[in-house]
């Protein structure tokens, strides 16, 4: 088995009688980079707040590396954080701003500066280090702001939403270099976000959260293929949630009647757009369409149920007031209860 | 691993260690030399048979024990021993008194309590220290402000000085309202002075007898806020809603106040006003005005504080107006009001919760003024001054002055009640963040005059004010018209002499001058630091309490001046805490009454400052002190500035506290001041302030040059720039 590098045990935070974080208990490996995702006030920067120190659970245990760290400042962790505003000191250059926790913890000056423009030249950042944070690019203070949490080979390194502050345009790059720079330097990384879509990307696993609590730990493809609830499905990707009974093995919701391989009761049937094909001529009605460039995108009436549906730019052109039939493969339902 | 556990258990071993020193090895009682060493140690005295100190000796041996075992800091048992040990070190302070037990079982138990004890000394104090130290690293360890240390630590330590040095000398002058000399329950007495009819008397309105010197202080304080605030709003609208040019001089002299000794303003009212004054005589030679003695008394205290509180006012009301949008009275115009009717229908509605408090504030103020009344006072008695007399006059009667300061402080925090719930309910916020472009609308002309004409004889009676303090000192006697150049004033006070024996002072005013400087030169630096810690623990910390904190802090810059200086006198003349006479009780006063302001500024600088920079410092592996003093002080740099200056010059000019606690080895400028105004000797006072007031801003520039702020507006600058600039 591959080593533990953080531990939740049971942990729970409280502030006053608001429960930020209601009991979770996980673990991730060394090595890997997981994400928390959820919306917001679902607790996800409560629990990275956790792992920094920088609140101390209510109840419960954090582990870092084998160690119970639950009543320790985030001083006396090791723990680097990259800041949703970066957090660059603006009273010191791009050196001084990297080479501030190795002075901090007792390395000497020259050798602390050394080890700060070693990492600034594997981010990129050569000759930018008399440079105050003010006089950077808002994608060079990132960097920056990286380097700075990596310089300490951390136990473990956080993100806090990086992106929030970064130019739509760049973010599928920048992501993709901090993806870079974690397995580069084989470290342990925890992420905060409530884009899915980067949390799809960058994640080993993915961690959603929903009220302080975890709904679902998987991979990217775990969490998008088996959902486990209908919250997850609705979160991770977009899905049509049909609620409706299983009865013999087959589901029934409205008109709809599908077999499945299912215990009796009441169930949600979720259903991703792009699974969902349309043919010319049936009973059901196109009440939108929208053109999104890469796919068309469709709101179908089919009697009392309304579907998202979601189809390829190259299949045939349909217009609101269109009648279609609706194809649904029993095989891509998935039931959640 | 190891390490960071370790670094943890020091901390509380090093305070126990301190603790221990402190009962074996230091002198407890003071006035006993530091080299007496052990001998007189609380652990010697024990032995030779003061017994009080067994309790708090045993405690402090039983820490000792549990410290020996894993984990000792997040044990209930050396939490429970410390806050044991606290208390009996508090219960041995009062248990004995200076000439004997203060109860019965007390003396039956040691003989030699009979003796009684002196206050405490440098053993002493170190205990009290060591033991907020360890009381504040096992609350850490228990996760209190998330474990860090160093704010813990800040926290409980300034929760017990503002213990010592505010609340208990409040409470301790609420018991002296109650309890006789003799220490018995005496609340007829309390009850006679508390509805004695020379307090409470209404006799003025309805005729030509005398009103209660309660009702007096109400009836000065209500007028003078009124005039204060109209006077403050006419000089808030000249500036944001005219086309008035000289902003900058206005502003310029709304802090003259500020640097202005007490009294000096009152002397030169009396010389332009007074039965001699220079007004009073050309109105008696020009119109045949009977020359009379009507400025001593309410009108002359009212002129007087109206002078001194208007910048106040016009401060508050200003920015009260700068919030005000825009756009809520273009859209008024748009709607088709004139303008007039837009001033009565939208601005004033929009003033008024600033106009509230204005006059709050300086209906406070005059409460708390003394520096007034008893120079211009004349019959008409205050509270500050009766309690001022009271204390230092022939008949020294502490139950009365506490009496009197207990009815000033209640005074004062209903108007500050009111202050608070007022601000907190009525403001009417309409800065939104979006920059609506639009115009103030500029003031009606009836409005324009009439503000002119409020403002127009406040300009030329400041200037003729500062006309007499500026020339009075180096003039035969202005008061006269004796306008003959001299230095023979100055000479009287600052006279010195270059001798063989090096530099000699002769002049009579060296000895308060000096102590004045190097008592507010330590005690600036100490203010703003207790200050700017406050606001960095209030802004920054999230712990158990920080509302009661914050109030805390706030209430004891409301206590007035005089209420502080007598509960000083009822507090620290008598062990445990025996400090009165000594330079050290001046500092102390000038710290907590003048921290609130570099809280004040420190809150505002924080709040401009985002609070992950101070995150990172602490992930990157900073502790609370250092990243408070790597980070945050220097993105601070102007609020330091700002504190440094304003306690400086406030330890300089304040009187109403101080005028308790000078004493003949440590007076103060004011109080000398004060002396020479009372013997008629006004040149001389005027020339001292003068002095006083050029010291001040040549003290003032060499703090500017020591904390600088060059450096900070040059980033500011570029962060400005960088932020208009789009990301890459």
């Amino acid at each position: 088995m591959t080593e533990t590098a953080i531990e939740f045990l049971d942990v729970v935070k409280r502030y006053g009688s608001a429960t930020a974080v209601d009991r979770i208990s996980f673990s991730i490996a060394k090595g890997e980079l997981v994400t928390f995702l959820g919306p917001s006030g679902c607790g996800k920067t409560t629990s990275l707040r956790l792992i920094a120190g920088l609140e101390l659970p209510t109840e419960g245990q954090v582990k870092i590396a084998g160690r119970d760290v639950s009543r320790d400042p985030a001083s006396e962790r090791n723990v680097g954080m990259v800041f949703q505003s970066y957090a660059l000191f603006p009273h010191m250059t791009v050196l001084e701003n990297v080479a501030y926790g190795p002075t901090i913890r007792g390395v000497a000056k020259a050798e602390a500066r050394d080890r700060a423009r070693a990492i600034l030249d594997q981010v990129g950042l050569a000759g930018l280090e008399a440079r105050l944070p003010s006089e950077l690019s808002g994608g060079q203070q990132q960097r920056v702001a990286v380097a700075r949490a990596i310089v300490q080979q951390p136990d473990v390194l956080l993100f806090d939403e990086p992106l929030s502050n970064v130019d739509a345009k760049l973010r599928r790059k920048v992501r993709a270099e901090i993806r870079d720079l974690q397995q580069r330097f084989g470290l342990t990384a925890v992420y905060v976000t409530h884009d899915q879509e980067e949390a799809l990307a960058v994640s080993d696993r993915i961690v959603v959260m929903k009220m302080g609590q975890i709904a679902q730990i998987g991979t990217p493809a775990e969490l998008y293929e088996r959902p486990a609830s209908a919250f997850v499905a609705d979160f991770i990707g977009d899905a049509n949630l049909i609620e409706g009974q299983v009865a013999g093995g087959m589901f029934r919701a409205a008109h709809l009647s599908m077999p499945v391989e299912a215990k009796d009761g009441v169930v949600t049937a979720t259903i991703r757009p792009e699974r969902i094909r349309l043919a010319p001529g049936g009973i059901a009605t196109i009440v939108q369409a929208a053109y999104l460039g890469s796919r068309m995108e469709y709101v179908v009436q089919d009697e009392d149920l309304e579907f998202l549906v979601s189809r390829p730019i190259s299949d045939p052109r349909l217009t609101a007031g269109d009648r279609v039939d609706l194809q649904i493969d029993p095989a891509d339902l998935i039931l959640v209860r | 691993m190891a390490r960071f556990s370790l670094t943890s258990d020091r901390a509380g071993v090093a305070w126990l260690g301190l603790l221990a020193l402190s009962l074996a090895a230091f002198p407890w009682y003071k006035g006993v030399p530091l080299v007496s060493g052990p001998a007189s140690s609380a652990l010697a005295e024990a032995l030779s048979g003061r017994g009080w100190f067994w309790p708090l000796i045993a405690a402090v041996a039983a820490l000792g024990m549990v410290s020996l075992t894993r984990r000792w800091q997040q044990s209930m048992l050396a939490l429970g021993l410390t806050l044991g040990a606290l208390v009996v070190f508090i219960w041995q302070g009062f248990a004995v008194g200076l000439r004997g037990p203060s109860a019965e079982w007390v003396g039956a138990a040691f003989a030699l309590a009979g003796d009684g004890q002196a206050g405490l000394g440098w053993g002493g104090f170190l205990a009290g220290i060591a033991l907020v130290g360890l009381l504040s690293d096992l609350v850490a360890a228990r996760g209190f402000c998330r474990g860090e240390r160093f704010a813990a630590f800040c926290i409980t330590a300034i929760v017990a000085l503002l213990t010592v040095f505010v609340f208990f000398p409040i409470l301790k002058l609420g018991v002296a309202a109650f309890i006789d000399p003799d220490g018995n329950l005496a609340l007829a007495t309390f009850w006679s002075r508390l509805s004695a009819p020379d307090l409470w008397g209404m006799r003025c309105f309805v005729g030509a007898g005398r009103c209660g010197v309660v009702v007096n202080t109400v009836v000065l304080g209500v007028l003078s806020a009124s005039l204060a605030t109209a006077l403050g709003l006419a000089l808030a609208l000249l500036v944001n809603r005219t086309d008035f040019r000289a902003k900058r001089a206005l502003r310029a002299i709304s802090i003259l106040p500020i640097i202005t000794p007490p009294f000096v303003v009152g002397v030169a009212i009396i010389l332009l006003f007074g039965r001699t004054g220079l007004v009073t005589g050309w109105g008696a030679d020009l119109m045949g005005v009977r020359p009379s003695r009507w400025v001593y008394g309410l009108p002359g205290i009212l002129i007087a504080q109206v002078l001194a509180f208007a910048p106040v006012t016009f401060l508050v009301l200003l920015s009260t107006l700068e919030a005000i949008n825009p756009t809520l009275e273009e859209a008024a115009r748009t709607l088709g009001a004139k303008a007039t009717t837009t001033f009565r229908t939208v601005t004033w509605p929009l003033l008024r919760p600033g106009l509230a408090a204005a006059f709050l504030l300086a209906f406070i103020e005059s409460l708390a003024d003394f520096g007034n009344p008893i120079v211009l006072g004349g019959g008409y008695e205050v509270l500050s001054v009766k309690i001022f007399f009271a204390v230092v006059g022939a008949r020294y009667d502490l139950g009365n002055a506490a009496t009197l300061a207990m009815i000033l402080l209640a005074l004062t925090l209903i108007a500050f009640w009111l202050q608070m719930r007022w601000m907190g309910k009525k403001s009417y916020v309409t800065v939104t963040g979006k920059s609506d472009a639009g115009l103030a609308a500029p003031l009606p002309p009836i409005l324009k005059i009439a503000v002119l004409a409020v403002v127009l004889p406040w300009v030329v009676f400041t200037l003729a004010v500062y006309i007499i303090i500026a020339a009075g000192g180096f003039v035969t006697d202005i008061g006269r018209w004796d306008l003959t150049p001299t230095l023979g004033h100055l000479v009287t006070a600052f006279r010195f002499e270059i001798a063989e024996t090096g530099l000699e002072l002769y002049g009579s005013a060296w000895d308060s001058m000096l102590t004045t400087l190097w008592v507010a030169g330590i005690a600036a630096p100490l203010t703003t630091l207790v200050g700017i810690l406050t606001a960095w623990l209030v802004a920054r910390q999230d712990f158990a309490g920080r509302r009661a904190f914050e109030f805390g802090t706030m209430l004891s810059f409301a206590i007035p001046g005089t209420v502080v200086g007598v509960s000083y006198v009822a507090a620290f003349n008598i062990p445990p805490v025996d400090i009165t006479g000594t330079a050290a009780i001046l500092i102390i006063c000038f710290i907590f009454r003048n921290m609130p302001v570099g809280m004040r500024a420190g809150l505002a600088a924080l709040a401009q400052i985002d609070k992950s920079m101070e995150e990172a410092s602490q992930t990157m592996g900073a502790g609370g002190a250092t990243t408070l003093r790597r980070v945050v002080l220097p993105l601070i740099r102007p609020a330091v500035f700002t504190a440094l200056v304003y306690s400086f010059v406030t330890a300089m000019t304040a009187v109403s506290a101080v005028i308790f606690l000078v004493s003949a080895r440590h007076n103060m400028a004011t109080a000398y001041i004060m002396g020479r105004v009372e013997a008629g000797e006004y040149a001389l006072a005027i020339a001292y302030s003068a002095v006083l007031m050029i010291v001040m801003i040549l003290c003032v520039a060499v703090i500017q040059f020591i904390v600088g702020t060059r450096k900070l507006g040059r980033r500011q600058e570029l962060q400005g720039r960088a932020a208009t600039e789009p990301a890459e």
